[in-house]
């Protein structure tokens, strides 16, 4: 059981909560993700850690209500319990100085697990320019924070309620074509991460995307958030979440993802 | 009464029950048969199959066995299981003695006299087998004296000792850490259990059904255990929640490895990740663990109108049946051999025929068709037949060219076995991994780090219960052996 200190709406669908978590907090690094569990008959949901306070023992996870559980979680307010919480899961993200820019592209709620990536990027030293995009400005989460760790931050909108208006995409390329690109991470909704990928690989910059299949124990057991990466089958939860993005099958991934819609 | 009177061959009311009936007359007594739920009924629920002996059956039974003065069915048992004393005391009637004798090697009798492999084990070494009679069903003994104990409500009085107060962890909840753990907690170590799932049983609880072994049974177990001083810890995954460095900082001394078998395998064929094509571990993950299809449970349940089930393992059985009670009107076993060559014993064979199950033997996927959804709709089979025998003994099946069928599906389960969990694996630095990906241990179960021994699954790659746990027994006393004189230095 992991209580829940601290709720905080980000819109309508999308919540921060700050839980308890003090063995996670201490061993996870930018890249892991946690499952947990609302319920004794619930689901195991895997979802993103968007920071962690390891003195405090907690992790910050960022939910968008998108079916009946992460709704439950949602639902969820401080002094509540999480009935189990497991992590830190995945493979951690590979930090390092690049030889140039590295671009941090987040969409909707992919902008939490991209957080930690944006600060440890720049803590490694690197220039970070950090685009972030949503549908509309209300969408826009953790813009504050992730402005303290940018050395840019392009901001895109569907409706141009809130900085450019067009697509996350035509944000990174601009990066590209006025400065020396040396990585691009793009996290977001499986279609997002599929056009970064198609735009990058024309200019041929490596880059990272992480994926949110569907999981059930998210320890490398059932094999439901498998994937092809290089024309090979891969397990998200135990080979990822990340991987190179010009050889992951997005399409098939989109595909899967409705397994049991 | 003591162990030695309990156990000894030679004690007077031993001798007294050998002399009662001669050899002739004991043989003479037909096996008993299990009773059993219809199969028509049972695919209608989730109860039990097999309902057990009862006290007359099993005094009956127990009478059948000839008390071999050198009794060759132990040999055949991965823990060495006191075969003639625990059946003896049950001819007798003295069921707390049989269930103490049980306890004695073996952690989880209830759960073994269900799913262990008898037939292949301690029942084929049965004197009766040379006799060409049938062997005497000590399996359903071994679940009649442990199921007894726990209607008593009652923990072996064995399990209690003095503790020593070294701490030992142990990494998986499943037969082979269960049964490490009970042979610590015996010892007087204080043993710490630390399950990645949320719940303690490991494949207990994932995988094997409770047609085959009610959660009941596993919990009852597991009681017997936290009595024995045994702690639980779940969510809590060794080399990632807790590293190696965490667990020495915590003072344990020793570390148990029984992290079982990961990763499933596919068959790496056309379509394989169509949606509707999965492995058996998610499948019966999502149905035993995760409760889905039942009311109150949120996890989606994978249903179809016609199943097939790839492989002939007792997972790939487990699948199947499982899913004629999920409502498929038609579940079939899609296996590449011929039914004699099914690794899945006997018994669940001939189960899963009862509940209406087809089989489809010498035949072997080559593709999955999908609709324009990405659902599965179709399997593409090739029809083999048998050549000569390969490494394993058993004959080669080998495709007869041209003959390909395709069978309409809407749910496919893909049971061709297990690679090891690579999380401890990848994230304990130094720990030396065969090219199989499993941990390399010495014949104590000592890997190359000296303070930690692995076993079961992640050890043998893909193996039984029994196995499993006969690792477990040999580790906790390598390791007990090897900290208590580390101790006393």
């Amino acid at each position: 059981m992991n209580r829940i200190i601290e709720k905080e709406h980000f819109s309508e669908n999308v919540v921060k909560l700050v839980v308890e978590a003090p063995e996670v907090a201490r061993a996870r690094k930018p890249g892991h993700f946690v499952i947990v569990r609302c319920g004794q008959g619930g689901e195991r949901i895997p979802l993103t850690i968007a920071d962690a306070d390891p003195t405090k023992g907690t992790v910050t996870l960022v939910v968008q209500a998108v079916g009946l559980s992460t709704r439950k979680i949602c639902d969820l307010n401080a002094g509540d319990t999480l009935t189990d919480l497991v992590g830190p899961l995945g493979r951690a993200t590979d930090i390092a100085l690049r030889d140039g820019t590295v671009v941090c592209c987040g969409g909707g709620v992919g902008v939490a697990p991209l957080l930690p990536i944006i600060k440890a990027m720049k803590e490694a030293g690197n220039r970070v320019v950090s685009v972030l995009a949503a549908r509309n400005k209300d969408l826009i989460i953790l813009e504050d924070e992730v402005r303290r760790y940018s050395d840019e931050v392009i901001i895109m909108t569907d409706d141009g309620s809130a900085g450019h208006k067009g697509l996350v995409t035509a944000g990174v390329e601009e990066v590209i074509k006025r400065e020396n690109v040396a990585e691009v991470v793009a996290i977001g909704p499986a279609v997002m991460m599929k056009f970064v990928a198609l735009l990058t690989k024309q200019y041929q910059i490596p880059t990272i995307v992480s994926l949110n299949t569907i999981m059930v124990d998210g320890t490398g057991m059932c094999g439901a958030c498998r994937v092809k990466v290089g024309g090979k089958t891969r397990f998200v939860c135990v080979d990822g979440p990340e991987f190179d993005a010009h050889q992951v099958d997005f399409d098939e991934m989109i595909m899967r993802m409705k397994a049991y819609n | 009464m003591t162990n030695k009177d309990i156990q000894d061959r030679d004690a007077a009311w031993r001798q007294d029950l050998r002399k009662a009936l001669t050899a002739k007359e004991r043989a003479d007594i037909p096996r008993v048969s299990m009773p059993m739920l219809d199969g028509a009924y049972r695919i209608t629920c989730n109860e039990e199959v097999n309902q057990g002996l009862s006290f007359e059956q099993a005094t009956l039974e127990a009478t059948r066995c000839l008390d071999c003065p050198n009794p060759t069915c132990v040999e055949g048992c991965p823990v060495g299981i006191h075969i003639p004393d625990f059946i003896k005391n049950i001819q007798r009637g003295d069921l707390k003695a049989a269930a103490t004798i049980l306890k004695s090697t073996s952690a989880l009798p209830a759960v073994c006299g269900r799913v262990c492999p008898q037939e292949k084990q301690c029942e084929s070494r049965c004197i009766y087998n040379k006799m060409k009679k049938e062997p005497v069903a000590i399996g359903y003994l071994e679940r009649f004296a442990a199921d007894a104990e726990i209607e008593r409500g009652e923990t072996a009085a064995d399990n209690k000792r003095e503790g020593n107060g070294i701490r030992v962890a142990v990494a998986g909840s499943g037969p082979a850490g269960l049964s490490f753990a009970g042979e610590m907690a015996r010892r007087g170590f204080e043993v710490d259990v630390f399950e990645a799932l949320h719940e303690i049983g490991g494949v207990l609880k994932y995988g094997i059904p409770e047609f085959r072994l009610p959660n009941s049974v596993v919990d009852a177990e597991l009681d017997s255990l936290r009595k024995a001083g045994v702690r639980f810890h779940t969510d809590t995954i060794i080399g990632k929640t807790l590293s190696y460095d965490d667990l020495l900082n915590q003072g344990f001394k020793g570390i148990f490895v029984a992290s079982g078998a990961g990763l499933p395998r596919f068959m790496n064929i056309p379509g394989e990740n169509y949606c509707g094509v999965l492995s058996s571990n998610e499948y019966l993950t999502r149905i035993n663990l995760m409760g889905a299809g039942k009311a109150g449970h949120d996890t989606p349940a994978p249903t179809g109108r016609c199943v097939a089930v790839i492989g002939g393992g007792n997972t790939a059985m487990d699948s199947v049946r499982t899913a004629r009670r999920m409502g498929a009107e038609r579940a079939i076993i899609i296996y590449r051999r011929s039914e004699a060559e099914m690794p899945a014993r006997r018994e669940e064979i001939e189960h899963a025929k009862q509940e209406g199950v087809e089989f489809m033997t010498l035949a072997n996927p080559v593709e999955y068709l999908a609709d324009d959804k990405g659902r599965v709709r179709a399997v593409r089979v090739q029809r083999m037949e048998l050549g000569e025998p390969d490494a394993s003994g058993r004959r080669r099946p080998v495709a007869i060219p041209g003959a390909i069928d395709e069978i309409a599906i809407d749910l496919a389960i893909v049971s061709v076995g297990v690679s090891p969990n690579p999380l401890i694996p990848d994230n304990i630095a130094g720990l030396d991994v065969t090219e199989r990906g499993t941990i390399a241990v010495d014949d104590t179960h000592r890997s190359s780090i000296p303070t930690i021994y692995a076993g079961g699954d992640i050890v043998r790659g893909g193996a039984t219960v029994i196995l499993a746990m006969g690792d477990g027994r040999q580790a906790a006393a390598a390791m007990a052996e090897k900290l208590l004189s580390d101790a006393n230095l």
